[in-house]
């Protein structure tokens, strides 16, 4: 038994139990004590561990810096859904493309998707290996540098840095 | 205030569920059945504010949880189907 | 505290405007890729500020609002993806009108690989 992760695992639950029920009385506290322990003891072999080359420092730092860029591409690509959508000409001109991805861990790589997933136009279809597939709303460009450079260089830089 | 915000909501649930009877493949369905539990899920949310009943949030957080599984169990489904 | 639950009011109200808009996109687009595209995206901001708009008219529930929140913006994304990839891998055609589909090659290159 890898009692590190095992207690990391039992405390992210009861940090996340605390913040749910907004309380600190002793019952609730007791109850979630009790529920963390016995849920993480059957799910913390789910979990996988890595080893980071960062230390926690910037790892923290970049996460801090990740999340405005993320809040407002996510702002941006809503307006620009929001245009698309009510505009009666409804202007798409979809396509298929692949963005090749430095980024080894598969935490990192998880994090990529879903952020190109919440941004302007793109979704990701599949994560093979070192390519990401994406169905674009709107294909401005051929040029596989400028299709990376708009999809997922902002992103990939700061990811770099978390993971 | 929140009964033109409900009132919004309403709107979207009813296009939601257009899109569900509908949708001509059951992706599609499956498309509207996502958007629709997640309107759903805010909804209590509001709701909650607009009853005042703090127990709506429990039951928010455990049905978008369910419909996240729904969802992905239904996708994997149809993924398994044709290979 | 006024100014708090006006501001919680004013991103309610944001919220649910693109909450319609993403039932709109699902309604109005072509083929099924996207609506994905549409339903996802705003109906993730749109819950993320409704979600934490009610926090903010009640600041007790702000933490609970906080976590329901990033719990839909965790697992929406994931779900609209794992739905695309199936529905690509069961034979839905994505309308394409510039015609590029990089996924088509490398997919059926991949699957005829693993058949021998």
């Amino acid at each position: 038994m890898n009692l590190k992760k095992f207690l990391s695992t039992f405390l992210i639950y009861l940090v996340f139990w605390t913040a749910y029920t907004s309380s600190l009385k002793q019952e609730e506290l007791l109850i979630g004590i009790i529920i963390s322990f016995f849920l993480s003891l059957f799910t913390y072999k789910s979990f996988s561990q890595q080893k980071s080359d960062n230390n926690i420092l910037k790892r923290l730092l970049s996460f801090i810096a990740y999340i405005p860029i993320f809040i407002t591409e996510m702002v941006k690509a809503n307006i620009d859904v929001a245009q698309r959508v009510i505009n009666p000409k409804l202007p798409i001109n979809p396509g298929i493309v692949k963005i090749p991805t430095k980024l080894k861990s598969e935490y990192a790589k998880l994090f990529l998707a879903n952020s190109i997933t919440l941004t302007p136009g793109t979704l990701t279809l599949d994560v093979k290996d070192q390519n990401l597939y994406i169905h674009w709303i709107d294909l401005s460009s051929e040029d596989k540098k400028i299709q990376k450079e708009i999809i997922s260089d902002k992103f990939e830089k700061h990811l770099e840095g978390m993971f | 205030m929140l009964n033109f915000v409900l009132i919004l909501v309403f709107i979207s649930i009813i296009l939601g569920a257009f899109r569900f009877f509908k949708g001509p493949s059951s992706p599609d369905r499956v498309v509207a059945l996502d958007t629709l539990t997640t309107v759903l899920s805010v909804t209590f949310v509001i709701g909650a504010l607009f009853f005042d009943n703090k127990v709506l949030l429990d039951i928010s957080f455990v049905f978008a949880a369910l419909s996240f599984t729904s969802v992905i169990v239904i996708s994997r489904y149809l993924e398994g189907d044709n290979s | 505290m006024i100014i708090l639950s006006i501001l919680g009011y004013i991103l309610i109200l944001i919220g649910s405007i693109f909450l319609l808009l993403g039932s709109l996109g699902i309604v109005r687009m072509p083929d099924l890729y996207n609506r994905i595209q549409a339903g996802t995206k705003a109906t993730t901001l749109g819950a993320l500020s409704a979600i934490i708009g009610v926090g903010l008219v009640q600041p007790e529930w702000f933490l609970k609002t906080l976590i329901i929140a990033l719990f839909i913006v965790l697992t929406n994304p994931i779900g609209s993806h794992s739905i695309a990839r199936s529905s690509y891998k069961s034979g839905v055609k994505p309308i394409l009108t510039s015609q590029i589909d990089q996924y088509k090659d490398k997919y059926v290159t991949k699957e005829s690989s693993d058949e021998k």
